[in-house]
Order: structure tokens, then C-alpha cells, then sequence
């Protein structure tokens, strides 16, 4: 990110300009979480501070490129280890029975799907979910990925669908 | 005069460029004997070498009746520009001691140091405003003629008979640090004078004439060459002891002045001085006056605080003494101060009454034992002093009616007494109107009791001495009676005003002592320089019943008001900058000086033994009250009270700020011994496994594989010592501030059980939260880092298959958070070290060691957060982490619905 003549942001930011479909893995020393947000904001998929193992490395690649793969499909439902979505009757089962979601909790459902293995920021969720006009806080969306926690995952401790990316935002895991 | 007061703002500045100015101006005076000798000549020709070698010459001010030589010398030199003064309908010309201190040249040159401003400069003389120019760092010449020498002052005027008003105090023209001499024959400055070369003032054309006559103007050369010779003598003398700083000085001796009201004393001064000077080294002297209880009216006071005033400009250390008698209490000061040469002024009292009364010259004389006693024989009178209008006590016309109404009450009740036959004798009368004068001289003073013993006297007269009704007098041994009741009223009423009197100063000086010895005890038992500052202004402003502010110096240097904000002295727009200047000179200025008389107030210096601390400002109603000596000396002692007690509390700050700064520096020293220790390990590792890999190429598959390991591992450990140092400097440093919102804590555990979920692969972690927990306002990422540590811990200290579980619940207005485990338990009696920094309780079960930080920062993290944390061993053993976190009431709700 620390570039000589430019600022990291600005180069992803102009680069996301003609440069779609295809997912951009910014790797920094910057730690800062305002640093993470921006740039994904800015259209990085995912943000991997340095240092890191090539291990971590290729499995971050990996999810990225499944993951814009994924956008090119034209699924209508979603299946995730017990877990299946049928986006087009908006109908939820986790090993097969049905959970019932609010119309919010869907939509933010949804999103996380839509964009599963991506880290999506506090801001851009709330966008998502509420409406650009609509600015909620974010423990609006704390609440409400909790709650969902609670309907979908087991230990809701220790979650295994939708993680926490302290300080930045959340992510749909997919493996 | 629109421009007589100066622009505060302007003032200001200068002080601050003043003050920026590190290094004094030297001073060079041209010295000369008369005006014509050609002193500004001379210094306008140095001048011109001077600018000729390069130097930054500026003329700053010239007298404008320079002769045609003169203004010819001028020519091509940079000249101020002089400010012009309205003041009476006529406009001066005046030096701009502020265009001087703003243009800086190396060198500048001010004529005529003597020279007395017009009103509405800064100063009152431009010998001070020389000394501005010296404090700021330029390089002042000037002339002087020698009868502008304050010591020699009153020879000169004995001398030539023309009492010049314009002087230079000694200390001015003895610091100078250059002096060059100016001299011509008497005969060449009469010529010069015939035929018209020399400036004469036109109003005091006769006078001037009469000053210079042959005889006149050799006495004056014999002085300025005897001034130049002693001045050479000098520089010689402080040039040999630099030399030999070891050589023994001369016993100490001590000369002292005794001063009254009396227009003698300047001239005992000034004689006093010269002998003090004489003397190699200068010898210190002392000016005395003795306070006699209640004897001393206004003027006499006002005459003595100018007499001390003259003396402290010549040097000398000043002293009021209260006592009975002149002569005892003179004579036991010098003895105790190791006096031994004692001047006094002759004193021109009627023959008859030096006969039977004494004098104390006659006195001293006779009890000075081996102290030598100089008598001074006066001038007919002295035109330097003209006696200021005295603050005489008003005795108003009521108390001398209140004493003839209390005597023709006396008559009354006296004739009522023999018209009853209770008291017939007349002595009975006489001792009722003794009483009632007495009464009268208690109660209204002297001239009333004198009034009341007269009145008593014709009354008695009158209604009681046949025949009655008349002033005749039938017995002429009445005669008698009467003379001596008047002379008994007249000594009864002196007597008991003087009592009264003394009562009244007694009572004055005790309510002074015992506010000083109260002052003394607040001031001691406070802390912290504005209680002290605003503590002492409260006591002055009560003792002196007028207002008071006080300015004080920050750490910075900057000067700033901290006691009387609101008071009238703040809200004047000299008295800052006022402030400024008596801080910087450390002299006292404002109303009642010389310095800044304009000013709103009376400053003083408060001046410690390392700097100056700051001013305070006394103003009262009647402003002539500041030049009494006995309230400048009560202002003075009370100021030098509280610039100690400032002095005090910042030895006791120093002090403070010296521990800590050693407790840092020790804490510093033990975490560099330990950070380079814990760096070094794993770099030694890695490097040690790496150079194995790269030089042995027969190793074998097994082998290569642990050295990778080790290089992988000690990377990981070294990047989490790094993070975990970097954040604890964050902390510490105050830059981290949480950035607060509202969580969920079931989130901020669950994530970090993620991030810790390959140490705790092995482990049985059980988080039991409530739902309903309220949101905690945190930084999340900083708590986070919290469970992360804790957890790390579990997993290295506590084996396998140990059970760890994570529980929580409101508890009041807190929320409590526990974190617990079935190992071995942290070790008895570290339950607070193992917070400390670098501390490591024991090896972990791998048998690595921990950075020692992770605790002491998760402890910093939740006492940022306004929590605590302490950990303890459990009945059932295993160690049992506790958090507490503050819950606040308005934590938001959010309906899922």
C-alpha cells in the first residue's frame, strides 16, 4: 500500500475502474482496520497482512477465485454444508427443516451469500441491507448477525457460516 | 496628547523580542566635562570607523542643535527617525526607544544619557530606556558630562552654583562597560564658547554664563579626569583579581547612613556614597532611619521613602528600625551589623534648644564608642526635594468643637456639683477639666487638648474664680493656678496622644505581623502555584485594602495572570506588558516608580533565588500610599513570602518529576534488557537453522524438516513479540484511545476463538453466555485482543484435554466476565505480578516462554476501558481469570422484528 509515488488506495481505486470480474488480493504491512476498509471499499476482495504463510496465502487466492466464479453462475439455490438457500422462493433449511427468518435478517442473508468468501464491510452491508438513505449504526447490524447466528449456526460461539472480521466486517465462509 | 500612552501591544512585542535577545549590549559612554567639549563629535566620528569597518551603525537619536561639524559627521549615517510629543502646546523631540528596538542595529547611538523624557514615553528617563536597548542585545554609545553624576551631583552644584535636576544614577555610569574621555583645555572650550561654537539653552542664559568661568570649568575637569582615572583604576583592578581570584580580600567594613525628614540627609547620602565608593573594594553601606513610635507625621515620612529612594539608586541597603531613641536604636543596629564609619547630617536647630533638649549628633558623638561618626553640615535648603504635598492626618474642625463642647460640658456638671454642695473645693473643678482634657487629647489628639486646656482655663476663669462671671481675677496667686493647669493639660494632652499614638502603631505593626505570620502558614500548608498565587493576592488585597493580581511564568516562559482576572488591574491594557518588564528586569515598576508610572498599579518582582517567578500588581484608591516605605516594606515581604512558597512547590514538582522520570527510566531499561533479549532468541534460532540448511548439504529428509520447522516457528513467535510490543508502546503512549461502540460480546468472543482456534485445537472450550446480555460500548478489536490473550494462555500453560470455560453476567452496573480453567493454576502470591510486564510465571507446557506481555497489555486494555481484571485460583484448582466491564444505562435495544 505504501507506494513511492502514489497511494495504494488511489492505484486500487483506479484500477478497479476498468478492471472488473476479476477479484484484486491487496497484501500490506499496513495493519490498521481503517486501512482494511478502505481499501476494500475501494474494491479489494480480500486484505492479507504481511507477514503470512504461502499456505494462508493460496487458500485466500483460492476463495477469492471460487468466489468470482461463483458471481458468473446463475444459481438459483445455494447449498453450504447443511445449510441451502432457495433464492428464488427465499425459502431457508438448515438440514432440512426450515428456519424462519424476518425479511431483514433474510436480506442480509442474501447478501452475505451473494458475495460469499468476500469480506464485506460494516458499511457496505448497511447499505445493502437498509437502503443507502437509511444510515444505521453499525451494532444495528451487530444485533441482527447474532440473531442470525443463533438461528443458523450450532454454537453461535464459535460460528462457522458467518465470521467476524473484527473492525472490519463480516464474511461468508465457504469451505 | 493622543500619543501619550504606549501602544500595550507594541510594548509587548518588544518585551518578547527583548526577552528573545540573549546576549547584553555593551555600553560606551563619551565622557566629558561641559557641554562643548565635543563629545558628540567624538562619537560620531568613532561612529563613522565603525561603519567604515562594516559594523550596522544606526543614529538613534542626536540633539538637533548639533553645530554645522556635526550635522556634517551625520551625513550618510542611517538616523531613526525621533518621535514627536505634544505636550503643553509645545511639540518635543524624542528618542523612539521602540523603532530603536525594533530596527536591532549592532551599534546605535543615543546622545545625552542624562536626558529627562517628555511624558508619555516609556520611561521616565532615557538612561532607562538605554537599558532596555542593553537588555535587548544592542550596543548603545552615549555622552555624559559629569555633573550629571548622581553621587557628584550636589559637589557640582556647591561648585559652579547650578543644580542640575537631570542625573544618572552611579550604577549606570559604573557598568559602563567602555568609558573614553573627552577632553579639552578650559581655555580652548571659552574660545570655542566666544565665538559661538558652543549650544547654550536660552532661558537659563545667566546661570549657564556663571557656570562657565575658568575656575568653574577646571574643577569640573579635575572631577571627570579623577571619574576616567578611577574608572581606570578599576578595570585595572577587576582585570588582576580574574587573575588571582585567591587574593585575600580586606576586612568587610560597613558605613551607614542615618536619614530623616531632614533636607540634609541627600547630601549625608551622597558624601556616604563617595566614601563607599572611594574604598577598594566598594565598601557596602547601610541607610538607616529610625521609625519613632507615632513621632513621624506625613511629610516627615514622605521625605524620608525620597531620601530612601535616592539611596537605594546609589546603592546602599535601606532599613527602618522602630524604637524609643534615635540614638540607642542607630548605635545597636551598627554594632550588630559591623559598622564602622556612621554619617549624620548637622542639625540646624535654635541654640537654647540644642542646650537644654540635646541633640542626637551630640548624642552619637558621645556614645559611638569606636565607630567613627561623620557630621555633614547641610545646605540652607535643598531645591532637589521639593516637598511633596503631605498626607497630614485630617483632625476636623468637629473634634476641636467636640473638645470646647466637652469643657463647657465639664463646666456645667462642675457647677451643678458645688450648686449641690457634692464638690466645693476648686481643686475638685481642676481635676474634672484635667480629666476632660485628658479625655480629649485620648479621644481627638493633641491640638484639641491644647484647645480643651485653654477653654478649661478661661472657664474655670470665668464661672469659678471670684469675681465670678468675669475674667478678672480678685487673688493674683490664681495666677499660679492657672499656669500650671494649662501646663498640665498641655503635657497630659501630649502625653496621652503620644500613647494613643503608640498604641496605634503598636496595634498597626501587630495586625502586619501576625497577617504576615498567617500569609507565612497558608502559603505553607498549600500546593500548586495558582492556590499559592491566588491564596497570597486574597491576603495582600485584604491587608492593603485595594485590588491585587498577580502574574505568574508558566513552564513555557509565558507570562499569564492567575489571580485577579477579573479585577480592575487585568483589564488595563499597560498593566501585561507592565508585567512583562518588571518580570524581565526584576525590578519593581507602575504607579508610584519611575518605571512605567502610567501604569494601573504598583508591580513588584517576585524574585527567587533561580529566576523570577512572576509580578504582582498592588493598586490601591489613594495612590501616594505606595511610596510609604512601611507599606512598600510589608508588599515587599509579603511578595518575597510567596515567591519562596512558589519556589517551594516547584523544588516539590522538580522533585516529583525527577522520581518518575527515574522510574521510566528504569522501566525503560528493564524492558530494552528484556526486549533485546526476547528478540535475539528466535532470530538466533532462525539463523541458526538457516545457515545449517544452506552450508550441511548432508542432511537428512528428517532432520531438514525440523530446522524448516524452527525457522517457521521462531518467525511466528518473533512477528508476535513485535505485535505484541508495538501495541503495548500504543497504550502506553496514550495514542490507541479505544475506539468505542456497541457490541455483542458473544461476537467479540467468537472471533477470537477463531483466530485461536488451532492453539486450542486440543482443548474443551465452553462458551456459556447469556442471551440477553446488554451491548457493551468497547473497542472491539482492543477486547478482542483480550480473549485472544487469555485464551493463548490456556492453551500454553493448561495440557490437553483441559477444560476451559468462558462465562458471564451482569452484576449491578458492571458486567462480569470469567474465564477459567481446570491446570495447574497461576502460582501462589503472582496473582499480581504475573500483570507486570516481562514477568513469565512459569515455563509453558511446550516449554517455551510467552512474551510476558500478553497479560500486562489485556489488563491495560480493560483499565482503558474503565474495568479491572485480577486473576485467582479456583477451590477446584485451575486459575480463573476475571473481567469487569461498566455497563451503561442507555446501551441501545434493537428489535429484530
Amino acid at each position: 500500500m505504501g507506494l513511492l509515488d502514489l497511494d495504494g488506495q488511489e492505484v486500487l481505486r483506479r484500477l478497479r475502474e476498468w478492471y472488473t470480474g476479476k477479484p484484486i488480493l491487496v497484501l500490506s504491512a499496513r495493519d490498521q482496520e481503517t486501512e482494511k476498509v478502505q481499501a476494500l471499499d475501494h474494491g479489494a476482495d480480500d486484505y492479507v497482512t504481511k507477514p503470512f504463510g504461502v499456505s494462508e496465502l493460496l487458500a485466500r487466492m483460492r476463495t477469492a477465485l471460487r468466489h468470482a466464479h461463483r458471481i458468473g453462475a446463475d444459481a438459483t439455490t445455494i447449498t453450504i454444508g447443511d445449510l441451502v438457500v432457495d433464492l428464488a422462493s427465499r425459502v431457508v433449511t438448515l438440514a432440512g427443516r426450515e428456519v424462519h427468518l424476518t425479511p431483514l435478517e433474510y436480506k442480509l442473508l442474501a447478501t452475505l451469500l451473494k458475495h460469499a468468501g468476500k469480506v464485506l464491510t460494516h458499511r457496505f452491508l448497511l447499505r445493502e441491507v437498509w437502503g443507502p438513505q437509511d444510515s444505521q449504526e453499525n451494532h444495528y447490524l451487530r444485533v441482527f448477525v447474532a440473531s442470525l447466528r443463533r438461528k443458523l449456526e450450532a454454537d453461535p460461539a464459535r460460528p462457522r457460516y458467518i465470521l467476524t472480521e473484527q473492525g472490519v466486517g463480516y464474511r461468508f465462509a465457504v469451505d | 496628547m493622543p500619543d501619550a500612552r504606549p501602544n500595550p501591544d507594541l510594548l509587548l512585542a518588544q518585551v518578547q523580542a527583548a526577552e528573545a535577545g540573549t546576549k547584553r549590549g555593551s555600553l560606551k559612554v563619551f565622557f566629558g566635562y561641559a557641554a562643548g567639549v565635543g563629545k558628540t563629535y567624538a562619537m560620531l566620528e568613532h561612529a563613522r570607523r565603525a561603519r567604515t569597518e562594516g559594523r550596522d551603525v544606526v543614529v538613534g537619536y542626536v540633539e538637533p542643535h548639533a553645530r554645522p561639524e556635526t550635522e556634517a559627521l551625520l551625513h550618510g549615517l542611517e538616523i531613526l527617525s525621533v518621535r514627536h510629543i505634544d505636550y503643553r502646546g509645545v511639540t518635543l523631540r524624542e528618542f523612539d526607544v521602540d523603532a530603536a528596538l525594533q530596527r536591532r542595529p549592532d551599534l546605535l547611538l543615543v546622545d545625552e544619557l542624562a536626558h529627562t523624557n517628555a511624558p508619555g514615553c516609556r520611561h521616565e528617563k532615557r538612561w532607562q530606556d538605554v537599558e532596555d536597548l542593553l537588555a535587548a542585545g544592542i550596543n548603545v554609545w552615549t555622552t555624559l558630562n559629569v555633573q550629571h553624576i548622581d553621587s557628584l551631583n550636589d559637589v557640582i552644584g556647591q561648585i559652579s552654583g547650578v543644580i542640575v535636576r537631570e542625573t544618572v544614577p552611579d550604577h549606570v555610569f559604573d557598568s559602563a562597560d567602555d568609558l573614553e574621555l573627552v577632553d579639552i583645555t578650559p581655555e580652548e572650550l571659552l574660545e570655542r564658547l566666544n565665538v559661538g561654537k558652543v549650544y547654550l539653552p536660552g532661558q537659563a542664559q545667566r546661570a549657564i554664563e556663571s557656570f562657565f568661568q575658568r575656575s568653574n570649568l577646571t574643577a569640573l575637569r579635575e572631577l571627570s579626569l579623577r571619574q576616567a582615572a578611577r574608572r581606570v583604576h578599576t578595570d585595572v583592578e577587576s582585570a588582576r583579581r580574574a587573575k588571582a581570584a585567591e587574593e585575600p580580600w580586606a576586612t568587610a567594613e560597613r558605613l551607614l547612613v542615618c536619614v530623616g525628614p531632614s533636607p540634609t540627609t541627600a547630601r549625608v547620602i551622597r558624601t556616604a556614597k563617595r566614601m563607599a565608593a572611594a574604598a577598594r573594594p566598594a565598601r557596602p553601606w547601610l541607610a538607616v532611619s529610625v521609625d519613632l513610635t507615632g513621632a513621624a507625621n506625613a511629610p516627615a515620612q514622605q521625605q524620608i521613602a525620597n531620601h530612601f529612594r535616592l539611596a537605594e539608586r546609589l546603592g546602599a541597603e535601606t532599613v527602618t528600625l522602630p524604637g524609643q531613641s534615635i540614638t540607642e536604636t542607630i548605635l545597636d543596629y551598627a554594632r550588630s551589623r559591623n559598622v564602622t564609619k556612621l554619617f549624620i547630617g548637622k542639625t540646624h536647630q535654635p541654640r537654647w534648644r540644642r542646650l537644654i533638649l540635646g541633640t542626637v549628633v551630640d548624642e552619637l558623638l558621645e556614645q559611638s564608642g569606636d565607630i567613627d561618626v561623620y557630621v555633614i553640615h547641610g545646605a540652607e535648603e535643598s531645591r532637589e526635594f521639593t516637598s511633596a504635598p503631605g498626607r497630614r492626618r485630617p483632625v476636623s474642625r468637629w473634634s476641636y468643637f467636640m473638645s470646647c463642647a466637652l469643657i463647657a460640658l465639664t463646666g456645667g456638671v462642675a457647677y451643678g456639683l458645688r450648686f449641690l454642695h457634692l464638690a466645693d473645693a476648686e481643686a475638685n473643678t481642676v481635676m474634672l477639666f484635667l480629666a476632660t482634657v485628658a479625655w480629649t487629647a485620648y479621644r481627638y489628639g493633641r491640638g484639641p487638648a491644647a484647645l480643651a486646656s485653654a477653654a478649661a482655663v478661661l472657664v474655670f476663669d470665668f464661672f469659678f474664680v471670684s469675681p465670678f462671671g468675669t475674667f478678672a481675677v480678685d487673688d493674683t496667686q490664681y495666677i499660679v493656678t492657672f499656669a500650671v493647669m494649662l501646663a498640665i493639660g498641655l503635657v497630659i494632652g501630649t502625653l496621652t496622644a503620644r500613647l494613643r499614638a503608640q498604641i496605634e502603631s503598636t496595634r498597626q505593626r501587630e495586625r502586619r505581623t501576625s497577617a504576615l505570620y498567617e500569609l507565612g502558614k497558608q502559603l505553607g500548608s498549600l500546593y500548586g502555584s495558582s492556590f499559592l498565587a491566588s491564596a497570597a493576592g486574597r491576603k495582600i488585597a485584604e491587608m492593603v485594602g485595594g485590588d491585587v493580581a498577580i502574574y505568574l511564568r508558566s513552564q513555557a516562559g509565558a507570562l499569564g495572570i492567575v489571580c485577579g482576572q477579573d479585577g480592575p488591574i487585568a483589564g488595563h491594557p499597560v498593566s501585561l506588558p507592565t508585567a512583562q518588564w518588571v518580570v524581565e528586569h526584576d525590578q519593581v515598576a507602575g504607579a508610584g516608580t519611575n518605571t512605567l508610572p502610567n501604569a494601573a498599579a504598583l508591580f513588584l518582582p517576585l524574585t527567587g533565588t533561580q529566576r523570577t517567578h512572576g509580578a504582582v500588581a498592588i493598586r490601591v484608591a489613594d495612590a501616594t500610599r505606595l511610596v510609604e516605605p512601611d507599606l512598600r516594606q510589608l508588599l515587599e515581604a509579603c511578595v518575597s513570602q510567596l515567591a519562596l512558597a512558589l519556589e517551594r512547590d516547584q523544588l516539590a514538582i522538580d522533585a516529583a518529576e525527577a522520581r518518575i522520570q527515574a522510574e521510566t527510566e528504569q522501566v525503560r531499561s528493564s524492558l530494552l534488557s528484556s526486549v533485546s533479549h526476547d528478540l535475539k532468541t528466535p532470530l538466533a534460532a532462525i539463523a541458526g537453522a538457516s545457515s545449517s540448511l544452506l552450508e550441511s548439504s548432508a542432511l537428512d529428509d528428517e532432520t531438514r524438516q525440523q530446522l524448516l520447522e524452527t525457522v517457521a516457528e521462531e518467525a511466528a513467535r518473533l512477528n508476535r513479540l513485535l505485535e505484541n510490543i508495538l501495541q503495548m508502546s500504543k497504550l502506553e503512549a496514550g495514542a490507541a484511545a479505544p475506539n468505542r461502540q456497541w457490541h455483542v460480546l458473544e461476537e467479540i468472543v467468537g472471533s477470537a476463538l477463531h483466530r485461536t482456534r488451532r492453539e486450542l485445537a486440543d482443548h474443551d472450550v465452553q462458551v456459556m453466555l447469556p442471551t440477553d446480555l446488554p451491548l457493551l460500548f468497547v473497542d472491539g478489536l482492543l477486547l478482542e485482543q483480550v480473549f485472544v490473550n487469555l485464551l493463548e494462555n490456556a492453551a500454553r500453560y493448561t495440557p490437553a484435554k483441559s477444560h476451559v470455560v468462558i462465562r458471564a453476567a451482569v452484576d449491578g452496573r458492571m458486567v462480569r466476565i470469567a474465564l477459567s480453567d481446570n491446570g495447574p493454576g497461576v502460582p501462589a502470591g503472582s496473582e499480581e505480578r504475573i500483570f507486570d510486564k516481562f514477568y513469565r510465571a512459569t515455563p509453558t507446557v511446550d516449554g517455551g516462554r510467552g512474551s510476558g506481555l500478553g497479560l500486562a497489555i489485556s489488563r491495560a486494555i480493560v483499565k482503558a476501558h474503565g474495568g479491572t481484571m485480577t486473576v485467582s485460583n479456583q477451590p477446584g484448582g485451575g486459575a480463573e481469570f476475571q473481567l469487569r466491564l461498566p455497563l451503561s444505562q442507555d446501551a441501545p435495544r434493537v428489535a429484530i422484528q
